[in-house]
């Protein structure tokens, strides 16, 4: 009976040591695709022009655990010409794909607000997709004092 | 999952009407541990639809990156009286909706 019960430990424990390998992978999705890989899916390759977004971040976080962030793009929305995504990524962040918002010629004014966690302090970057087809950009700079995700707490 | 939405009562044909929205959510990220040292499992409030009468006016696609109890602030145009649907989702599966009516004069 006792030795049954070592036997089982024993093998829980070399499975266990098997399986370690692969734990990180499970992880993966955390760090695993770079932000450029991110706005390839996005854009399908296509230019991304700096201009017409405007991203605003505060300058200064005393906490990355909620940040206010407000993305506004200078389209007429209409159904002929309107924004039809927004995308918002922070590199330093474990998942860096933030949120994407999906709009339509129906919200009138292409401006989205929410709080984000900034995992410490960098460069926040917004692309819009227009409905014509061509994408713009807008970063913001965001000194953040308490990072988030790294605190157990 | 208790959400908090703030729309105009009433608004003028064609006005351009700012819809908030802030839903009771933790946003666990997947990395933080309890207090036996365990991962507490991702769960976050991954998906947010917003339907005007039926039509979808809204949506976002959420991460770990949204601040715990998500908070959105969008605009729509009023265009006629009816009924703003709310429907979200989290990572365990856990739905949650709420409606708003609004008026539309003019």
């Amino acid at each position: 009976m006792l030795k049954n019960f070592y036997r089982r430990s024993f093998i829980a424990r070399l499975l266990a040591i098997c399986a370690w390998p692969f734990a990180p992978a499970r992880a993966a999705d955390a760090a695993g695709e770079s932000v450029d890989a991110m706005l390839f899916k996005v854009t399908g390759g296509a230019r991304i022009q700096p201009g017409r977004v405007k991203l605003e971040l505060p300058v200064l976080a005393d906490n990355g655990n909620s940040v206010s962030l407000k993305v506004s793009i200078d389209s007429a929305m209409t159904p002929a010409d309107y924004v039809k995504s927004i995308h918002i990524y922070a590199a330093r962040n474990p998942r860096p794909n933030v949120a994407n918002f999906y709009l339509g010629p129906r919200a009138g004014r292409a401006q989205v607000s929410t709080r984000v966690r900034l995992g410490g302090s960098q460069r926040v970057l917004a692309v819009a997709a227009l409905s014509d087809g061509t994408f713009w950009s807008a970063t913001a700079d965001v000194v953040v004092t308490l990072s988030a995700c790294y605190d157990a707490t | 999952m208790t959400a908090r939405i703030q729309v105009p009562p009433s608004a003028k044909r064609g006005d351009v009407i700012e819809i908030r929205i802030a839903i009771q959510h933790p946003m666990e990220t997947g990395f933080r541990l309890d207090d036996g040292g365990r991962a507490i499992p991702k769960n976050v409030v991954n998906k947010l639809v917003c339907r005007y009468g039926g039509v979808e006016i809204f949506r976002a696609e959420m991460g770990s990156g949204v601040a715990a109890n998500p908070f959105l602030d969008f605009f729509t145009v009023a265009e006629a009286s009816g009924e703003l649907f709310f429907e979200w989702v989290d990572d365990r599966g856990e739905t949650g909706a709420e409606r708003v009516t609004l008026t539309v004069t003019g």
